[in-house]
């Protein structure tokens, strides 16, 4: 599988008035092409952040401070202004969390896509409004022709989401960016969402980020996953196997957490004491020491670094734990 | 602990018909359309609740699922007298409570109460803890000196995993999850019998998450609490409730047994519902998917709400309302094909 | 959509009744009538057979009445100053202010939108630095100085422009236009620009921080992540959502602009409607002064209803049943 991203140490900071704050420290991944990779963590862990610095939009007082972004092969994090807009959009798009504030209020469906369109590529309106039509036709919005001339306010938040994938289809990306596609809506409407995403990527061979909170809804999706604490990926790797036999303790937490069906209800869940720290007071050390039921002396003294872990079928995947470390002995 | 009816048998709570139509059409002037081309005089409501009937037994943790805006957090209000109903009953140890004058009700304001989703926004962001706490205490009990009020603050405190020092803070220095347990220890420190929680999970994260349902599972445990609990998250709700209300449009779909409802869910919506929970490590998708769209409660469609959406409906699901009917092994499901047994 | 409009009208009709009332209320209790038409040398006898005639003698809610019911058929009574109806001593001087408010609005949208917009795009821009401390400096200076001062650069000192009057006017189907004759609108630039002056550095400022907010939301995030271009993008997407509390306020504030005339017609010896009241002050020309009132007062209903109403038609998003 050829790679149709690298993200490489990429480090984000957020210039303010009490100093810079590191919103994404070092964090590193690859993405295949057609290839399925969540992203998960909790509320300010950093997902979003990452998203956006892929496509080098973070917000203004953020900067990227270091490491690079290689889009098929070209180094994307570096761009002038001009060519990167050319990439957005066009061959990496993203779908937002909140579908009732994505789409701009005052202006059209139609006019929302056919400027999406023209941005990328010298065609007229009727040529762009016949493939909007199509890509509203294949994320089932029925009679899409009509509904091009209407509002975003006119749409329920379900049919605004697919609406949005629709968008983001428009100019046939290689890869979409969705972050939190369904954390606003209905279980029945993300169900169906997804199924979408599902039934896109196997279509069209794009490759998908799906940034979520909710681990259970990737692992549904995606061949592979990224735990994200504090702004570093702590753990990666295939999708059944971090579910399955997690290796990192706050993975190891974050799913003992979760209810697990029928067989266990009603005892007490697993819980993980304490939060996850605000970037301002990241603890030294491994940032999660402090919640960590292994913690040793060394992980409040040195940070570890991603360490490999290995699988009994031969998989193996990332794992940033002192525990992981051979020097260390072994667990 | 003050539960003066210990038979198991009778309900605790017990609510029929009930309803609760909000009116939208704001003032006079909003209330005209043109209609033919003439000036007509309407009413916009909300039909939020549709003859609403269940029981709650006592030491159940009663679970309403359903998707946004279906009527959850209004029937919660309905029952525990923050919202007047517009029809029907509401029962609590045998007394009938929705018609209750506000000092008849005194008592039951203490034996049953609330907590809210939003942490951030139920606290009052100017008291210190202790006041907050301290409140329906002094309330509810004007008797108690202030050396027993602060004695049961601070065991309540204890007992939602919280610290002494917590109460001299404002509730901004706390997180998501120390709200939820603030908003928690402020329903538990009048000793009540019934807590409605309206989605007391869904703005925290998922470690945060657990930290609360054990709370909430442990204070059961010790106090025999009854728990309305109202969610959209359908793994927690099959992980602490005993019985289940599935909800669509302001009906009851189904109501049944935990173990029953998961394992063999009979309303067509209820079965939309669950095969849509996303679940660690399932891969295949299985989904069932709807047809049309959610319509709004303000133009009710006819017959059965779910027609509309439905895979099974026939000409009868667009006549007639269906009943909730009990089948044979107790569970409730409105459904005419359930009825029929053509499902 | 029907109630939306309907409910505008009839607030402009419970506006416009509030301020009859305060007219009505200046009438009855300001100044004689009787000594404005007779003088001092009438008989007690005669005064008192004037009053019965004029029905001042009736119950206030019939004065009331017929003060209203004269209103409505335009009948705001006589001018003591200029013997002449009182409606057409306003008809004849309006002319002057519209024109002179109409001009200044116009100074106020085309320097503004783009001067605010592009303090809104480049905050941190030496320029846009410049435009909002500018702009600080404008609120706080009193209009008259504005007045005066420009007054003295380019007429005194520099001799550019005339200081006062309307210069050459057309009559055009009664209405006196300065907008047909070159010294007509030399005459117009010093007093209109004065008159801006108000408003100008409040638009600026309203424009840009509406703007501002815009430019955070998360549908404009979106635009960029579309890849549009960014002129698209700040001039369709953004501007297109500011323009809605713009138009909202800006109403409002056209109301405010035709009030200020009042200070600006008297420096510059405008001679309008603003300059008429200042007159009628002086010289207690009561019926004028409600005249004044009640036509400044319409003048601003009008224009507030019909900006609520491009308002609804503008936004798609204004609800059809009118709830918030
Ligand atoms: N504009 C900004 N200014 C300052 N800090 C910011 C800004 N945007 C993000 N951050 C910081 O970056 C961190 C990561 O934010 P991010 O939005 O990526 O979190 P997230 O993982 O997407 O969380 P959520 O699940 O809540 O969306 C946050 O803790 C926040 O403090
Ligand atoms: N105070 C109110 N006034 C008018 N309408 C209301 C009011 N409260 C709720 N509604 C309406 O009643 C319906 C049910 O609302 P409710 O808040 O009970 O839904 P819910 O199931 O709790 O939704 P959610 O999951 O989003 O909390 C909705 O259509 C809502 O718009
Ligand atoms: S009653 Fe009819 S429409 Fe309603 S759920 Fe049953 S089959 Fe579907
Ligand atoms: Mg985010
Ligand atoms: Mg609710």
């Amino acid at each position: 599988m050829s790679a149709l991203l690298q993200v490489q140490d990429l480090t984000v900071n957020f210039a303010l008035r009490t100093g810079d704050l590191t919103a994404l420290n070092g964090v590193t991944f690859a993405l295949g092409e057609g290839e399925r990779l969540g992203l998960v963590g909790e509320s300010g862990a950093g997902k979003s952040v990452a998203g956006f610095a892929i496509i080098n939009l973070i917000g203004k007082p953020g900067y990227i401070a270091g490491g690079r972004v290689l889009f098929q092969g070209e180094e994307i994090s570096a761009l002038p202004e001009e060519a990167i807009r050319r990439i957005r959009g066009h061959r990496i798009s993203m779908v937002f969390q909140d579908p009732m504030m994505t789409l701009n209020p005052v202006l059209t469906i139609g006019t929302q896509m056919v400027e999406t369109l023209q941005a990328h590529r010298n065609i007229g309106q009727s040529e762009a409004e016949a493939i909007a039509v199509d890509k509203l036709r294949q994320v089932h919005i029925p009679s899409p022709e009509k509904r091009l001339h209407q509002y975003p306010h006119e749409f329920s938040g379900g049919m605004r989401q697919r609406i949005i994938i629709a968008i983001a289809l428009l100019n046939d990306p290689q890869l979409i960016i969705a972050d939190e596609p369904t954390t606003a809506l209905d279980v029945t409407i993300q169900a169906e969402i997804m199924d979408l995403f599902l039934e896109l990527c196997r279509q069209t061979r794009m490759g998908l980020i799906l940034i979520t909170h909710d681990l259970a809804v990737v692992s549904e999706t995606t061949e592979k996953i990224a735990v994200m604490y504090a702004g570093e990926i702590v753990e990666e790797g295939r999708t059944e196997d971090v579910v399955r036999r997690p290796r990192h303790p706050y993975t190891q937490g974050l799913i003992a957490a979760l209810p697990q069906g029928d067989d266990q209800r009603g005892t007490r869940l697993n819980q993980i004491p304490g939060t996850m720290p605000t970037l301002t007071r990241i603890p030294p050390g491994c940032s999660f020491h402090p919640r960590c039921p292994h913690a040793m002396d060394v992980c409040s003294e040195r940070a570890p670094g991603p360490l490999p872990v290995a699988y009994p079928d031969g998989g193996g995947g990332m794992a940033a734990c002192h525990l992981y470390d051979p020097n260390l002995g072994d667990r | 602990m003050n539960a003066p009816f210990s038979d198991k048998t009778k309900p605790l709570l017990s609510v029929r018909d009930l309803s609760k139509i909000f009116d939208i059409s704001g003032g006079f002037l909003d209330q005209l359309t043109l209609k033919n081309g003439r000036l007509r005089r309407e009413k916009t409501t909300v039909k939020a609740l549709n003859r609403v009937s269940f029981d709650i037994a006592p030491g159940e943790t009663f679970s309403v699922v359903g998707e946004s805006g279906c009527g959850k957090s209004t029937l919660g209000r309905t029952v525990i007298g923050l919202y007047p109903p517009d029809g029907g009953e509401v029962h609590y140890g045998g007394e009938r409570i929705d018609t209750l004058s506000s000092r008849r009700m005194l008592p039951f304001r203490r034996r049953m109460q609330m907590v809210f989703q939003d942490p951030y926004a139920s606290l009052n962001p100017r008291k210190r803890v202790a006041a907050i706490l301290e409140e329906p205490l002094r309330f509810h009990h004007p008797d108690m000196t202030a050396d027993e009020v602060g004695d049961r603050v601070k065991e309540v405190m204890e007992q939602v995993g919280g610290d002494v020092q917590w109460l001299t803070r404002l509730p901004h220095e706390f997180s998501g999850g120390q709200r939820q347990r603030i908003s928690i220890a402020r329903a538990l420190v009048v000793d009540p019998e019934f807590i409605v929680a309206d989605e007391p999970i869904s703005a925290l994260d998922v470690s945060i998450q657990a930290q609360i349902l054990n709370l909430m599972m442990d204070a059961r445990e010790q106090r025999g609490l009854t728990y309305m609990f109202i969610a959209h998250d359908l793994s927690v709700v099959e992980h602490i409730s005993t019985r289940v209300a599935v909800m669509y449009l302001g009906s009851l779909c189904e109501v049944a047994d935990v173990d029953r409802l998961f394992a063999d869910p009979r309303h067509p919506y209820t079965r939309a519902l669950l095969s849509a929970i996303p679940r660690l490590g399932k891969k295949k998708s299985d989904h069932v998917r709807l047809k049309g769209e959610v319509p709004t409660p303000i133009n009710l469609p006819t017959g059965c709400v779910f027609h509309g959406r439905c895979l099974y409906a026939d000409e009868r699901c667009v006549r007639e309302i269906p009943e909730l009917l009990k089948q044979d092994d107790g569970v409730l499901a409105a459904c005419h094909g359930v009825e029929e047994g053509r499902l | 959509m029907v109630a939306f409009i309907i409910r505008r009208i009839v607030q402009a009709f419970l506006v416009m009744f509030i301020i009859s009332s305060i007219g009505f209320a200046i009438k009855h209790n300001v100044g004689d009538p009787v000594w404005q038409i007779t003088g001092i040398s009438v008989s007690k006898a005669e005064r008192e057979r004037i009053r019965e005639q004029l029905g001042l003698n009736d119950p206030v809610y019939i004065q009331y009445i017929n003060f209203l019911k004269n209103a409505a058929h335009g009948d705001l009574g006589q001018s003591y100053f200029y013997k002449k109806p009182a409606a057409d001593v306003i008809l004849d001087k309006a002319p002057a202010t519209l024109e002179l408010v109409l001009v200044s609005s116009m100074i106020i949208v085309v320097l503004s939108i783009p001067l605010g917009v592009y303090a809104a795009i480049y905050p941190k821009r030496i320029f846009s630095r410049v435009v909002m401390g500018g702009s600080i400096v404008g609120v706080s200076i009193p209009v008259f100085l504005i007045a005066i001062m420009g007054v003295y650069l380019f007429s005194v000192h520099l001799g550019w422009l005339p200081s006062f009057g309307r210069g050459a006017t057309v009559n055009v189907g009664g209405w006196r236009t300065g907008f047909l004759t070159v010294d007509g609108w030399l005459h117009l630039i010093l007093p209109s620009l004065s008159l801006s002056s108000i408003m100008l550095p409040l638009f600026i400022r309203l424009i840009r921080s509406e703007m501002m907010e815009v430019l955070e939301s998360d549908y404009i995030r979106y635009a960029w992540a579309k890849g549009l271009k960014k002129y698209r993008i700040w001039f369709l997407h953004a501007f297109k959502n500011t323009l809605l509390p713009v138009i909202t306020v800006g109403g409002v504030q056209l109301g405010i602009t035709i009030a200020f005339t009042i200070l600006t017609e008297t420096v510059f010896q405008w001679q309008g409607l603003g300059f008429l009241f200042m007159e009628a002050v002086e010289r207690s020309d009561t019926a004028l002064l409600v005249a004044y009132l009640m036509f400044v007062g319409m003048i601003m209903v009008v224009v507030n209803t019909v900006v609520d109403i491009i308002y609804g038609v503008v936004n798609p998003t204004v609800r059809i049943a009118g709830t918030k």
